[in-house]
């Protein structure tokens, strides 16, 4: 009968193979691996906020013992080895800056994001977005080279003519709108295109043309994945070191400044002039340890940002 | 029947759309709107081009004069005529080569965490928040990091201000950007890669290792090509941890001593070059850019290139 010459060697079951020792043994060891692997990122977190809280506490402390006490956080001027840490200086021109960048990144980011989702025939974008990708893949040492080298004596003072002829704020920021266009305009494209066609076909079949497609429908649709565009970029733009600590000028310290056409001090500039170059005195001295302070302002307003960008473009996909 | 036709909905909604799609007025404006979003994305790829010409315009000299020259002199913020970027080059490979080592295998490890164990845990969703957070943090804040950890508080591990220390700097910089993109490509794999595995008796480590991480491989190989783009290109971090700007002396030391001595990398060397008065030193400047600019576009290139050549639609 069939079933008594069935094969003598049973194939494993699932069951037998799952409960195999050493392979759980293996299993459960991988499991370990990746699970310290995610874990390693909060080690990563809990670090940098730690050194930057630690320091900041301890640059305080110091600078409260010292002859002006906590007042020297608000003398007018940024001189770190003088003992005039003006916090104000700093933040002051890191708003002008990045006010100049968004001025520069927010039209043209926006702009090339609607013709690029809303316009652009699928090969003219296959082409166009690759190249804006590459915009993004500019190191920002180089913009800031070509901040000092072609912005500022070409377009800066060629425009305003009592701009100083080396260094001026306005350059810097131009440069950081550079490197903040690709940003917003891909954050911006992403939302524009997630918001559903049948939106679009709504809107022509009601015999709307393009463009009030495009601005009455599919701009307010995607308004809140923009809107993070924009924050992100922004948050990009406080950050942003290299094309300030080139272009901006002011290398010990920096005077109050409103005006763009002057050189200028921001925080991520000023935390370069100390922390850059081997001749540092990387130590316990009071102006290095400001590095921390400002340090530590700079993660958290990049930390607001970043998480209110981040709600946002959560909520674009919560409602499509 | 009569429901179904236009002018049914009712005569002005229908006027409406009949004026909508005929009058001239609105065609006149829409060409304008759609001719300055058009300015829009041409004036960010003219930046792009002018960036890019101005840049070998200005180091014309340097690659007619002395292109091998200027490729394989030693770094030098005193006279441009001998000043080479070969230290920075050499920099900035053995920064990406530790970038690698260190990054890529837990990045991915983290990455298949996540996607693969315990997609939907509470650890999971917190560990996504704060690698996204981590990703948002500025580059000169990681050199903090690197400085108050890896330079100070690990000396005995790295001795100092040396390029291991820059290294692990950028890894800790790139690891975000290094999850994020290997989840995505992880995320991509189909759901019945996993479960064929799995019915016939995989444990999950066996599905992981023989047939997720297979699929979702050129996924994830473009995304950790760009991480490696973005570590060679940023200045900051390396700067704060003391790579070499003035003058860096390097003799015949072996690979192992080079990495614990003084270091300087590509972004650096600009950076020096940067700061230096004169026209001589702006034009080694674009040239040192031109460099950079290569090595980095071309490996952006590269990873566009697997996209393209391994995306797999399931």
């Amino acid at each position: 009968m069939a079933v008594k010459t069935a094969p003598t060697t049973i194939p494993p079951t699932t069951l037998v193979l799952r409960t195999n020792a050493g392979r759980r043994r293996s299993d459960s060891g991988a499991r370990w691996v990746f699970r310290l692997a995610a874990l390693s990122t909060f080690l990563i977190t809990l670090l940098i906020i730690g050194i930057l809280v630690v320091d900041a506490a301890d640059f305080l402390r110091k600078l409260a013992d010292t002859d002006d006490g906590l007042g020297s956080l608000f003398d007018i001027g940024w001189f770190p080895r003088r003992g005039i840490f003006d916090i104000g200086t700093l933040v002051v021109g890191t708003f002008i800056v990045t006010g100049i960048a968004m001025v520069i990144a927010v039209p043209l980011g926006l702009g090339a994001a609607i013709y690029l989702a809303e316009y652009a025939r699928p090969k003219i974008r296959s082409i166009c977005k690759p190249i804006i990708e590459v915009l993004a893949g500019i190191p920002s040492v180089v913009i800031g080279y070509f901040a000092i080298a072609f912005i500022n004596p070409n377009i800066v003072v060629n425009l305003f003519s009592g701009a100083n002829r080396a260094f001026t704020l306005l350059a810097a920021g131009i440069g950081v709108g550079i490197l903040t266009i690709p940003i917003i305009a891909s954050v911006a494209e992403d939302s524009l295109r997630a918001v559903p066609m049948a939106l679009r076909e709504a809107s022509y079949g009601l015999g709307a043309q393009r463009h009030q497609t495009s601005f009455r429908v599919v701009v307010p649709a995607g308004i809140s994945g923009i809107v993070a565009a924009f924050i992100l970029g922004m948050s990009r733009a406080i950050g942003e070191t290299m094309v300030v600590a080139i272009a901006a000028g002011a290398v010990g310290g920096g005077l109050f400044r409103l005006t763009p056409l002057e050189p200028g001090q921001t925080m991520t500039a000023a935390m370069a002039a100390l922390g850059f170059g081997s001749d540092q005195v990387a130590g316990d001295d009071l102006a290095f340890q400001s590095l921390y302070f400002v340090g530590l302002l700079l993660f958290f307003m990049t930390f607001l940002l970043n998480f209110a960008s981040d709600r946002l473009v959560a909520r674009v996909r919560e409602v499509y | 029947m009569a429901m179904s036709t236009p002018a049914s909905v009712g005569g002005g909604a229908a006027r409406n759309i009949t004026e909508g799609l005929t009058n001239r007025s609105t065609n006149v404006r829409a060409k304008i709107i759609e001719a300055v979003l058009v300015l829009c994305l041409l004036l960010s790829m003219l930046i792009l081009l002018v960036l890019i010409v101005d840049l070998i315009r200005r180091s014309w000299s340097v690659w007619t004069e002395r292109p091998v020259d200027f490729l394989t002199a030693g770094l030098n913020s005193q006279n441009a005529a001998v000043a080479g970027v070969w230290q920075g080059i050499k920099g900035t490979l053995i920064l990406m080569l530790i970038v690698a080592v260190v990054s890529f295998p837990l990045g991915i490890a983290c990455a298949v965490y996540l996607e693969e164990y315990s997609s939907k845990s509470r650890f999971a969703k917190w560990t996504r928040i704060n690698v996204r957070n981590l990703a948002g943090v500025p580059s000169i804040v990681y050199g903090l990091l690197g400085l108050a950890i890896f330079v100070k508080a690990l000396d005995g591990v790295t001795s100092g201000k040396t390029v291991f220390a820059g290294g692990l700097t950028l890894a800790a910089l790139v690891l975000p950007i290094v999850i994020i993109t290997a989840s995505e490509a992880l995320r991509a794999v189909p759901r019945s890669i996993r479960e064929g595995a799995l019915g016939v008796g995989a444990t999950e480590w066996e599905t992981v290792r023989h047939h997720v991480l297979p699929s979702a491989a050129p996924g994830i190989l473009t995304g950790t090509v760009l991480a490696l783009a973005r570590a060679a290109g940023e200045a900051a971090p390396i700067l704060l941890v003391g790579a070499a700007t003035g003058l860096l002396v390097t003799g015949s030391q072996s690979f192992f001593d080079q990495l614990t001595g003084s270091f300087t990398a590509m972004p650096a060397v600009i950076y020096s070059f940067a700061r230096q008065p004169g026209e001589d030193f702006r034009a080694i400047t674009a040239a040192a850019s031109v460099v950079l600019l290569v090595l980095v576009l071309l490996m952006n290139g590269f990873a566009v290139w697997l996209r393209n050549r391994y995306e797999r639609k399931w």
